[in-house]
């Protein structure tokens, strides 16, 4: 199929600008029912500014947190016949969004940490093409700020350690994670295939929305399980103490080597900061989150 | 839990009597800088040269802000905390050197530097991260900048402020942390987990 990259551009750069200032009902629900449920005057005023702060975002149209991260882009759809439009499409709503929402420029080279100034550079945004048989197209933008970002691990758990082991890296991950990923947090968890697979799995997790379930009985009851026991931890909002570490927690998995099993902790802060739309083959669009 | 309304310059006396808890609201000037700045300053320092704005009883924020030119001056459009463990290695230096009486950032702070503040009269308070706009909000005025060649969010900004937070105290000047009891809480919680697995 042939994507328009005029109207791609378009969407591209709204669905940036929706991810950058206002947040999916989902996450704007859950942080709700935690600020009922936190008693500790600490944490209540932990979750209230970040209600306000949401809610002012919303209202004033402004980036509700000032690091707007790394950019990446997925497309859900048929096989794509003009991929080098649609990727220049995306860098271009990439440079416009932050030039005039604006965004912050974070994008730097590795070693020298020059800034290109417009989050744009090798690799970066991030653009992945995901297959799928449906006559429409699906884009997804995700914002993703440094904090999270440097909290994530992966290990490969001795197949003899099974579950537990799974369970017991990822509760310490979460614990060693502490303050750092501006907690609650969305744990994203990728299980099985190789290493490769394994954090881009975890991130495919992550763009679920919060709630929904894996599919896999046994995956959907480690979901549940690792929930309850991250939020026994303690940690609470930004790590002041509370009932509330985590948001959800969300698995995706992959079948492995019968020698190894990987495990990709990706964190995804309170500030959860998705956009999609469908775009129809005649042009027109609609938002879905 | 104490609420204080405080003024800058602040004062050694005001800040030491602040404990672990307490919400601040400040009004003044506040100074953003983080990793580069911080660096820089110690250069200054170290060189004996005089900086281009006056730390005396001053407020820092690890923040690395959004901002914007509008006709001749800049506005702040988000300017949440940043991890203020990056600073960790610079802090009880600068703490030494200039009379910094609060620093405002997210996810605490070494022992170093509670030390350091204990022993120089000052404390470190909590601000939400992410919290950028509600920040924003707050901050009346961009005074100035200085060192705008290290970049947009390295760059020190003098910002006007008014009651700006809640932020609460989660080091004070008495060796007292929130992280540490925090710390210790989940170590126990941990115990309790590990048999569930
Ligand atoms: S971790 Fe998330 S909420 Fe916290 S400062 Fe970074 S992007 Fe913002």
């Amino acid at each position: 199929m042939r994507i328009n990259p005029k109207t791609l551009e378009e969407v591209a750069f709204k669905l940036l600008e929706k991810a950058a200032t206002s947040l999916p009902d989902d996450v704007k629900k859950a942080l709700k029912s935690a600020y009922e449920r936190e008693d500790s005057p600490t944490a209540k005023t932990e979750l209230k500014n970040i209600l306000d702060n949401i809610e002012s975002a919303e209202k004033l149209k402004k980036p509700l947190c000032q690091d707007t991260g790394m950019i990446s882009f997925y497309v859900r759809s048929r096989e794509i016949e003009n991929f080098v439009e649609v990727r220049k499409a995306l860098i271009d709503a990439t440079v416009k969004a932050t030039e005039t929402i604006p965004l912050r420029p974070n994008a730097v080279h590795p070693i020298t940490r020059k800034n290109t100034g417009n989050n744009v550079g090798e690799h970066i945004p991030h653009i992945e093409w995901i297959y799928t048989d449906q006559d429409h197209v699906e884009l997804i933008a995700s914002i993703k700020g440094g904090g999270s970002e440097n909290m994530s691990a992966l290990a490969m758990i001795t197949p003899g350690l099974g579950v537990k082991g799974v369970k017991k890296f990822i509760v310490d991950t979460v614990v060693k994670a502490g303050a750092q990923p501006c907690p609650p947090t969305i744990v994203g968890v990728g299980l099985g295939g190789t290493v490769e697979i394994s954090f881009k799995l975890a991130k495919l997790a992550l763009l679920r929305p919060l709630g929904s379930r894996n599919k896999d009985k046994d995956i959907s009851r480690l979901e549940d399980e690792l929930f309850n026991l991250i939020n026994q931890t303690g940690v609470g909002p930004m790590g002041l103490g509370g009932k509330t570490t985590c948001l959800d927690v969300k698995i995706e998995y992959a079948h492995c080597h019968t020698a190894t099993l990987p495990v990709a902790v990706y964190f995804q802060c309170w500030a959860d900061r998705r956009a999609s739309a469908k775009i129809s083959l005649d042009g027109s669009f609609e938002f879905i989150v | 839990m104490v609420e204080y309304r405080l003024k800058t310059p602040l004062k050694e006396d005001e800040v030491r009597k602040l404990n672990v808890g307490d919400i601040l609201y400040i009004t003044g000037t506040i100074f953003s800088a983080r990793d580069q700045a911080h660096r820089r300053i110690l250069e200054y320092a170290e060189k004996g040269l005089e900086l281009p704005f006056n730390l005396d009883g001053a407020v820092i924020f690890h923040v690395g802000p959004i901002m914007q030119r509008k006709d001749d001056r800049w506005v702040v459009v988000s300017a949440g905390p940043t991890t203020s463990t990056r600073m960790n290695s610079t802090t009880p230096k600068l703490l030494e050197r200039f009379r910094v009486r609060v620093i405002i950032g997210k996810g605490g702070m070494s022992f170093e530097v509670a030390e350091a503040l204990k022993r120089f009269g000052a404390v470190y308070c909590h601000f939400t991260g992410g919290a950028g706009v509600l920040a924003a909000k707050n901050i009346k005025e961009v005074e100035g900048v200085e060192w705008i060649d290290l970049g947009m969010p390295e760059a020190v900004w003098k910002l006007k402020v008014e009651d700006f937070g809640p932020v609460t105290v989660t080091i004070d000047s008495k060796g007292r942390s929130l992280y540490e009891t925090v710390k210790k809480s989940v170590e126990e919680n941990l115990k309790k987990i590990y048999q569930q697995i």
